[in-house]
């Protein structure tokens, strides 16, 4: 227990995991789903830097896999919240629930 | 008049423990075999329990904050718990020794996305009490999933048994980072920029005011 | 009193509880013993304290380098193990107190001095320990530095706008006000709006604090005088500055008030923005030294006032403008003071807020601008080198008081903490100087000349970096650089000169009212 190893970073990066996947599902706002797709990605990122810390550890690849999952977060954060924008321009609501116009 | 200095007690309480909580993650900084200043402090070091401890206190924040995100209704709230879980991950990127990493976590992810998630919040809530209410049933189907998800990945996890690895002393340097990003993922690298490119453009669009 | 009927629900009158009592005996003991020297020389009083507690801030680096001369590297010469005990996994463990006493005696200490020291300088061998020591003396510094900067803002916008500031509290020029202010917020009564959302309306303070003290975990007050000596200290304390935005944005959203969101909303988007220009700007200097550790960068820059990397190439002098005013938007200080204007939102995003959880935002604030004129220092201005070449002083010997002379003439943490508070001061006298500019002004400085112009110097930097390679260029730099250092020295000296002629003609540029009539002035 005291020698922190990498089963104890893969634990924490399922908690993040799953409590992502819970807020992705129950969560009705659009930026509370976006929050939770945050959660998941962060987990997977977890998950990059141990094992390139505890498994690769010559090469880097597990570092720049997360700063490229840092880049795409705040890529895609940066359209989702414009998209929560508009749809809040044409329902004057973020539920997602109410956004099934196309369903016809 | 009384000069009420009891009123001194809660507050400066409340200072300590502010203060020790902004300790514990200056800290955390460099326990994850950050290179000590002298050959003396290295050697003087009991063990890596030092790391454990920081290791424990800094998973269990995250975890606990990452609860408090699917807790809460609200959606500053939301926010505020994400913060919390986005900086212990950056912590935890420095227990590893990616000093970068966790780094650019700070600045990119904590400052920048969450600015633009509560950016985001406040451009589309009509009041701050507004709620978006979930069926329980859902609730518990959710629930169900998510913690039959967690205890399955325990489940292989503890049953996996992973090579061990000496715990390498230094952390590494910045300067291979950025030679790795010019030369092996140079394609991704630019990709990347190219990408970040289209995407202030589509957001700008995405979110102009319409011209009636 | 019971005739008045008030419309709250009246609160019980608790007295003095056991804590608050010990807090007024301690602190009027130590009123009275110091009440006859402070009242007689507080100027003197003043500066003593302010320079000692700097020194003692920083007293610790001493204390660890003795531990490790003369008991850790002494036992290793003398082939001493360390006790190994069983902790979970074993570990070595320190040196005991008896193990550390003959060492000490042989480095030249008497030998009751010794048996006595022994224990007290057991626990210095941890790693925690030591953390623990220099994280409080960090603390103490990270209040102590707004304390004063407060009570500093109010003397210089009291002059130039020809008043006196505060005078009274502490005697000399009212050097005491903070402590006083200080007071009296953590005294007032802590208000919560009904309607806010109260828990985060109580965190959000926090939220602006944390991300500030850490800020000070990695800044370099001199060789080895440093934290945490992260080799990504650049971008950790960059990131710090802009996570600070988090705090203000939720405690004005919480507070359920308009003016505060406007407060808040104008603060996320003028820091997003100012963000990007700040650290293009740093990146100039990055690029000349050629690495993101700030000691290494410091060291650098030890050859004097024409080794400073503001005048190592043009772009780099341009560089060091557009970094102070950007700087200048991201700790929200005027002209870019939006978030607080109050003349259009009542106070911005603290307008609910009162008592110490104000001055929780009030410290943080004042700790920021420490901050980015200690980054200004260390990547522009020579960190905590002195203007004289640090190589003057290679034949001083290694004596104590040569190293207190060096410390003194060409680098410490002294040097460090007077510029950065140089550049506290130059935000003080931009901010009662210049009016408030409109949020689209704001953003238009940033996007549509600061943006640009510090691309532009990051690429020029860039192929000036890599013209050096040939000899040519490298003597043409040379010669670049010392013209650039000369006219350094002469905004410098023109500054030094128009501040002394202020002074020696204060009498006639403010009036006699304010030299000779008022006392104290």
């Amino acid at each position: 227990m005291l020698t922190i190893g990498l089963t104890h970073y893969l634990v924490v990066g399922a908690a993040l995991l799953s409590c992502g996947i819970y807020v992705m599902s129950t969560k009705r706002n659009a930026i509370g789903i976006l929050i939770g797709v945050e959660l998941v990605l962060n987990s997977a990122a977890v998950n990059f830097v141990a094992f390139d810390r505890f498994l690769v550890q010559t090469t880097l690849d597990g570092q720049i896999a997360t700063l490229f999952v840092i880049v795409l977060a705040a890529a895609e954060a940066a359209i989702a919240v414009a998209i929560c924008v508009n749809l809040y321009k044409n329902l004057t609501s973020v539920d997602v629930d109410q956004a099934s116009r196309l369903q016809g | 008049m009384v000069l009420r200095l009891h009123k001194l007690t809660i507050p400066s309480l409340v200072a300590v423990a502010g203060l020790l909580l902004t300790a514990a993650p200056a800290l955390a900084l460099s326990a994850g075999g950050e290179a000590s200043p002298t050959e003396a402090t290295k050697v003087a070091a009991p063990g890596s329990l030092f790391d454990a401890i920081m290791f424990y206190v800094v998973a269990l924040v995250t975890v606990v904050s990452a609860l408090g995100v699917c807790i809460s209704k609200n959606v500053v709230r939301m926010a505020v718990w994400l913060f919390c879980t986005l900086g212990c991950v950056g912590l935890l990127y420095f227990l590893l020794a990616a000093t970068f990493v966790g780094a650019i976590q700070f600045i990119v992810y904590v400052g920048g996305t969450l600015v633009l998630l509560i950016f985001g919040v406040m451009l589309t809530s009509k009041s701050p009490w507004a709620r978006y209410e979930t069926h329980p049933v859902e609730l518990s189907a959710a629930l169900v999933v998510c913690v039959g998800l967690f205890s399955t990945l325990c489940l292989v996890f503890s049953s996996m048994r992973w090579p061990v690895v000496q715990w390498e002393t230094e952390g590494t340097a910045v300067r291979d980072i950025g030679v790795a990003l010019l030369t092996r993922y140079l394609v991704p690298f630019e990709a990347a920029a190219v990408l970040l490119f289209i995407v202030m453009v589509g957001a700008a669009h995405l979110a102009r005011q319409e011209k009636k | 009193m019971s005739q008045f009927s008030v419309p709250w629900k009246p609160r019980s009158e608790v007295r003095y509880g056991f804590l608050s009592r010990v807090i007024i005996a301690i602190a009027a003991a130590i009123y009275a013993i110091f009440k006859p020297v402070v009242s007689r020389f507080p100027g003197l009083v003043a500066w003593a304290v302010l320079i000692l507690s700097c020194l003692l801030v920083w007293a610790h680096a001493v204390i660890f380098d003795y531990v490790d001369e003369t008991i850790l590297r002494a036992a290793a010469d003398q082939d001493i193990t360390r006790p190994v005990i069983q902790f979970g996994s074993p570990s070595t463990w320190g040196y005991a107190p008896s193990t550390i006493e003959p060492l000490l005696a042989g480095a030249g200490m008497g030998s009751g001095f010794a048996s006595l020291c022994k224990y007290a300088l057991w626990p210095l061998q941890f790693i925690i320990v030591r953390d623990l020591i220099i994280l409080a003396a960090l603390f103490a510094l990270f209040g102590l530095v707004p304390a004063y900067a407060i009570w500093w803002e109010r003397k210089v916008a009291g002059r130039i706008q020809s008043r006196t500031g505060p005078m009274r509290v502490g005697g000399w020029h009212g050097w005491a006000q903070s402590l006083a202010d200080g007071l009296k917020l953590v005294l007032k009564e802590d208000l919560v709006p009904d309607e806010a959302d109260k828990p985060l309306f109580r965190v959000a303070p926090y939220l602006a604090l944390i991300p500030a003290a850490l800020a000070f975990v990695a800044l370099p007050f001199g060789v080895g005088w440093v934290f945490r000596e992260l080799d990504v200290a650049l971008v950790f304390i960059l990131a710090m500055l802009g996570i600070e935005v988090v705090g203000v944005i939720v405690g004005g959203w919480a507070s359920n008030n308009k003016w505060s969101v406007y407060g808040a909303m104008r603060e996320a988007c003028q820091m997003v923005a100012y963000e990007i220009p700040m650290g293009m700007a740093l990146l100039v200097p990055i690029v000349c030294a050629g690495t993101l550790s700030l000691r290494e960068i410091g060291e650098m820059q030890s050859g004097g006032w024409f080794s400073w990397l503001a005048f190592s190439n043009p772009f780099a002098f341009i560089a060091f403008v557009s970094y102070v005013i950007a700087s200048l938007a991201s700790v929200k200080r005027a002209p870019f003071d939006l978030p607080e204007s109050e003349s259009e939102l009542v106070a911005g995003f603290h307008t609910e807020y009162s008592g110490y959880r104000w001055g929780i935002f009030f410290l943080a604030e004042y700790a920021a601008m420490f901050v980015v004129g200690a980054l200004a220092s260390v990547l522009f201005l020579g960190g905590w080198n002195s203007p004289l070449p640090s190589s003057w002083a290679a034949s001083w010997g290694d004596g104590w008081i040569a190293r207190i002379a060096e410390g003194i003439l060409f680098g410490g943490p002294l040097w460090f903490i007077a510029k950065a508070f140089g550049f506290v001061y130059l935000q003080m006298w931009l901010r009662w100087t210049l009016p408030r500019i409109r949020i689209d002004q704001v953003l238009y400085a940033c996007v549509q000349v600061l943006l640009p112009l510090t691309m532009l110097l990051l690429i020029g930097t860039a192929l000036w970096v890599w013209a050096l390679e040939s000899s040519g260029f490298a003597v043409f730099s040379s010669i670049v650089s010392v013209i650039l250092g000369l006219i350094g020295l002469v905004f410098a000296f023109g500054f030094l000169g128009i501040a002394g002629y202020g002074f020696y003609n204060q009498r006639r540029l403010v009036g006699r009212l304010n030299t000779d009539l008022l006392s104290g002035s």
